[in-house]
């Protein structure tokens, strides 16, 4: 009991007696409980947007599209494209890569998935087999792995020795997924749009 | 321990003022009169370099930030990068730039260098026990806020250790379950590092060292309520074991303070670039990682301990084990008051954990030498051996194994094999073509015949086999590798981990309970100096 509250507790008592006191003090804690709540409330709502403030801003998020011309890729080239300002592989396989994915379909994979499964675009069809449009960056920490390296004939990541197959599955190393696929859809027999 | 208050103005102002706002009472009580343990050593003296390296670095900084541009600049094709320009800028063009950009990143160096020195010297001497736990936890912090801080600064100049160091780190929290990715996004403000990254990381880089500043304040507060540690453990008994900090402390400190500054200028002056990547001074591409990634040298022990982590361990992968491995190692110093259960403080009198000390220090310098390696380096000599069969004469017979389902592919292969062993083949070997093609080939007859070959590394091996393979010149030659023990950093880095991780949850805690302590002579755990010359003589 602070000092105010003894005073008043005596005035009341004088008068009205026991019953009195106790509603004096139970309406305090009431408005004592509902100012904290209002205070706390207040608080959450005043901070928000500060922490809001970070998240990507509307220019950022708005929905960035790429559209790749495939005509000038020769069979066993890639390009690197942006998209969102994440760089994207485009890569023209050959037929031996492609058979490659295609027989470790069923083999031990970390993550399994069908080489036919990493084709689908965006719309639901089905893809080409010589063109896989892949995230370049590593899922372990997003280093960009480079291709013909490692074992498995795919992409190799320097930074922490993660290994990927010709169909961008990971097969060895820390990284937990293989590389993921870029959402794409065929504009033209020669042309995607990433997006 | 300041006991009361000794000091007396002097002038008719320092009395008014005393009366008001008693601010140089403070200072004379605390670095001037306040009384010092006779017996502290040059280890002590890494508090006041701290505090001269947190002014070096807030000056030299707010100067930097007068010509930093933070921005990355428009990526069209190549990368021009304003912020990597304004940096080059600084280097080159503005006067004195040179001097002191190199001051300050040379200087975030030698932050960590004394910081290091200074926290091992509190191990060593068990200053983190009653009654300054506090005063320990303040200090741990201020070493959270010095990682997060030199972190953010390093991103600033934009190079291609900038960008990527920035991506690893950030991609760090994408392994947090649920939420990892949204809080990734959050502090990127995109997709991926870019200009609002940088934005923001310029804006907390300024933020941070002045809240360094304010916890120093409270560290320094804490230690003048507690007192100093020494290097004996044992509390001053009296005020003859003492001495005031001016001028006694304030001049040691300052040769101290003198002798570091020239180790730094050398740096400066001489060696600018030597403790940094030659690959910051490439412009950062977001299209090209550098081969070789790694952290500023004195995250280096950190960044071993998040690679060490290469196994999953049940719902935890090993990117996630990593991660919480590498904060359990700095989170783990919070709570070492209360890990270490000896009530002996200075290591000097506990001989079996002094050793463990040493070890431990060894240790964490390994971790930081094993962090700058490449992670599947071998370290053992290895001899790489394969054996290749095949069969001399015979007949071969092929089968080919085509199915519907991918799923019985198996039980096709399994059972063309066996058609082949049942009709008396030796030898079958299966290639598989896709998901339902195979073809399955047997040698029926022939003679078994085996070669091994072997090299100094995997490459060799693969081309020692290919020529063998050659020379065999059958059909089917099985090539079998044998896979010998290969001691790699990461293994290494694995141990190094372990023992960090040991000397504060196992080893101390356990070596308190049991360990007999070496006797404290008497000079040490009497007050002998109040006492009088003849007693002191009679005991030594
Ligand atoms: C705790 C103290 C500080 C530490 C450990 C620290 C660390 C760093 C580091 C490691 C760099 C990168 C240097 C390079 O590679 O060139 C850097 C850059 C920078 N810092 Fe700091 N810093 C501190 C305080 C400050 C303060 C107080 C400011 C400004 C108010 C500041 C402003 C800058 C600027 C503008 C840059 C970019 C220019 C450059 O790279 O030289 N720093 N800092
Ligand atoms: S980022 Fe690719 S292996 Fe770590």
């Amino acid at each position: 009991m602070d000092i105010q509250e003894t005073r008043v507790a005596e005035a009341t008592a004088g008068a009205h007696g026991a019953p009195e006191q106790d509603e004096g003090k139970s309406r305090r804690d009431f408005i004592f409980v509902a100012t904290g709540a209002v205070a706390a409330v207040g608080a959450a709502m005043t901070v928000w947007p500060f922490i809001d403030q970070m998240n990507p801003a509307a220019d950022t998020k708005a929905l960035s599209t790429t559209e790749v011309d495939l005509s000038a890729l020769q069979e066993g080239q890639q390009i690197v494209v942006t998209w969102q300002g994440k760089p994207v592989f485009v890569r023209r396989r050959t037929p031996s890569e492609i058979a490659a994915a295609q027989r470790d379909d069923f083999a031990q994979l970390k993550d399994p998935e069908t080489d036919m499964a990493r084709l689908v675009q965006a719309n639901g069809e089905a893809g080409k087999p010589e063109t896989l449009i892949l995230q370049a960056a590593c899922t372990h920490l997003g280093c960009i792995p480079t291709f013909a390296e490692g074992a498995y004939g795919g992409w190799l990541c320097a930074c922490h020795g993660s290994q990927y197959d010709t169909s961008g599955r990971i097969r060895r190393g820390p990284a937990p997924k293989n590389l993921l696929i870029a959402p794409y859809v065929y504009l033209t027999d020669t042309s995607i749009r990433i997006g | 321990m300041s006991g009361p208050s000794t000091y007396v103005p002097q002038t008719g102002f320092t009395r008014w003022l005393d009366a008001r706002l008693p601010i140089v009472r403070l200072a004379h009580d605390s670095f001037v009169a306040y009384p010092t343990p006779r017996n502290l050593n040059y280890w002590y003296t890494f508090g006041a370099i701290l505090s001269m390296m947190l002014v070096v670095q807030i000056i030299t900084g707010v100067v930097l930030a007068m010509h930093y541009v933070a921005s990355t600049g428009v990526h069209t094709g190549g990368y021009s990068s304003i912020a990597f320009a304004s940096v080059q800028r600084i280097d080159r063009d503005v006067p004195y730039g040179w001097l002191i950009q190199n001051i300050h990143s040379v200087g975030a160096s030698m932050f960590f260098i004394a910081v290091y020195v200074h926290m091992f010297r509190g191990l060593y001497y068990g200053s983190y026990k009653a009654p300054r736990e506090v005063l320990w936890i303040l200090g741990c912090l201020i070493y959270l806020l010095m990682v997060a801080t030199a972190f953010l600064g390093y991103t600033l100049p934009w190079g291609q250790m900038s960008f990527w160091g920035a991506t690893v780190i950030t991609n760090l929290l994408g392994a947090v379950p649920v939420v990892g990715e949204s809080i990734k996004n959050w502090l990127m403000g995109g997709f991926s590092i870019d200009n609002p990254t940088l934005n923001r990381f310029f804006s907390l880089h300024y933020l941070l060292p002045f809240v360094i500043a304010g916890v120093t304040v409270l560290h320094v507060w804490a230690l003048h309520v507690t007192g100093q540690n020494n290097p004996a453990g044992v509390p001053v008994k009296s005020a003859e074991d003492t001495v005031p900090f001016t001028p006694y402390a304030t001049m040691k400190d300052a040769f101290a303070v003198v002798l570091f500054m020239l180790m730094f200028a050398a740096f400066v002056f001489f060696l600018p670039d030597a403790l940094g990547h030659t690959d910051n001074y490439i412009p950062a591409n977001p299209l090209v990682t550098p081969a070789h990634i790694v952290p500023e040298w004195y995250l280096l022990p950190f960044y071993a301990i998040l690679r060490a982590i290469d196994f999953n361990v049940g719902p935890i992968d090993s990117k996630l084990g990593g991660v919480i491995l590498m904060f359990a190692a700095i989170a783990v110093l919070f709570v070492l008051p209360w890990l270490d259960t000896s009530s002996v403080r200075s290591m000097r009198y506990r001989p079996i954990a002094r050793i463990c000390f040493v070890i431990f220090v060894v240790v964490s310098i390994a971790l930081g030498w094993a962090g700058a390696q490449n992670p599947s380096l071998v370290l053992n000599p290895v001899e790489y051996r394969a054996d290749l069969n095949w069969a001399q004469g015979g007949a071969l017979r092929v089968a080919e194994v085509q199915v519907s389902d991918p799923g019985q592919m198996d039980a096709a292969i399994e059972a063309s094999t066996k058609e082949l062993t049942d009709a008396g083949a030796s030898y079958t070997y299966v290639a598989r073509e896709s998901g339902t093609r195979a073809t399955v080939s047997g040698l029926v007859g022939g003679e078994m015949q085996t070669q091994t070959v072997s090299a100094h590394s995997t490459d060799e091996l693969e081309e020692a086999v290919a020529t063998a393979k050659q020379g065999v010149g059958a059909p089917i030659v099985e090539v079998a590798r044998h896979t010998p023990f290969e001691f790699t950093v990461t293994r290494l880095a694995q141990l190094l981990t372990a023992y960090y991780f040991a000397f504060f949850l196992i080893i101390l805690p356990l070596l308190g309970l049991r360990e007999t302590p070496g006797r404290v002579p008497d000079t040490i755990a009497k007050a002998v100096l109040s006492r009088q010359p003849k007693t002191a003589g009679a005991e030594a």
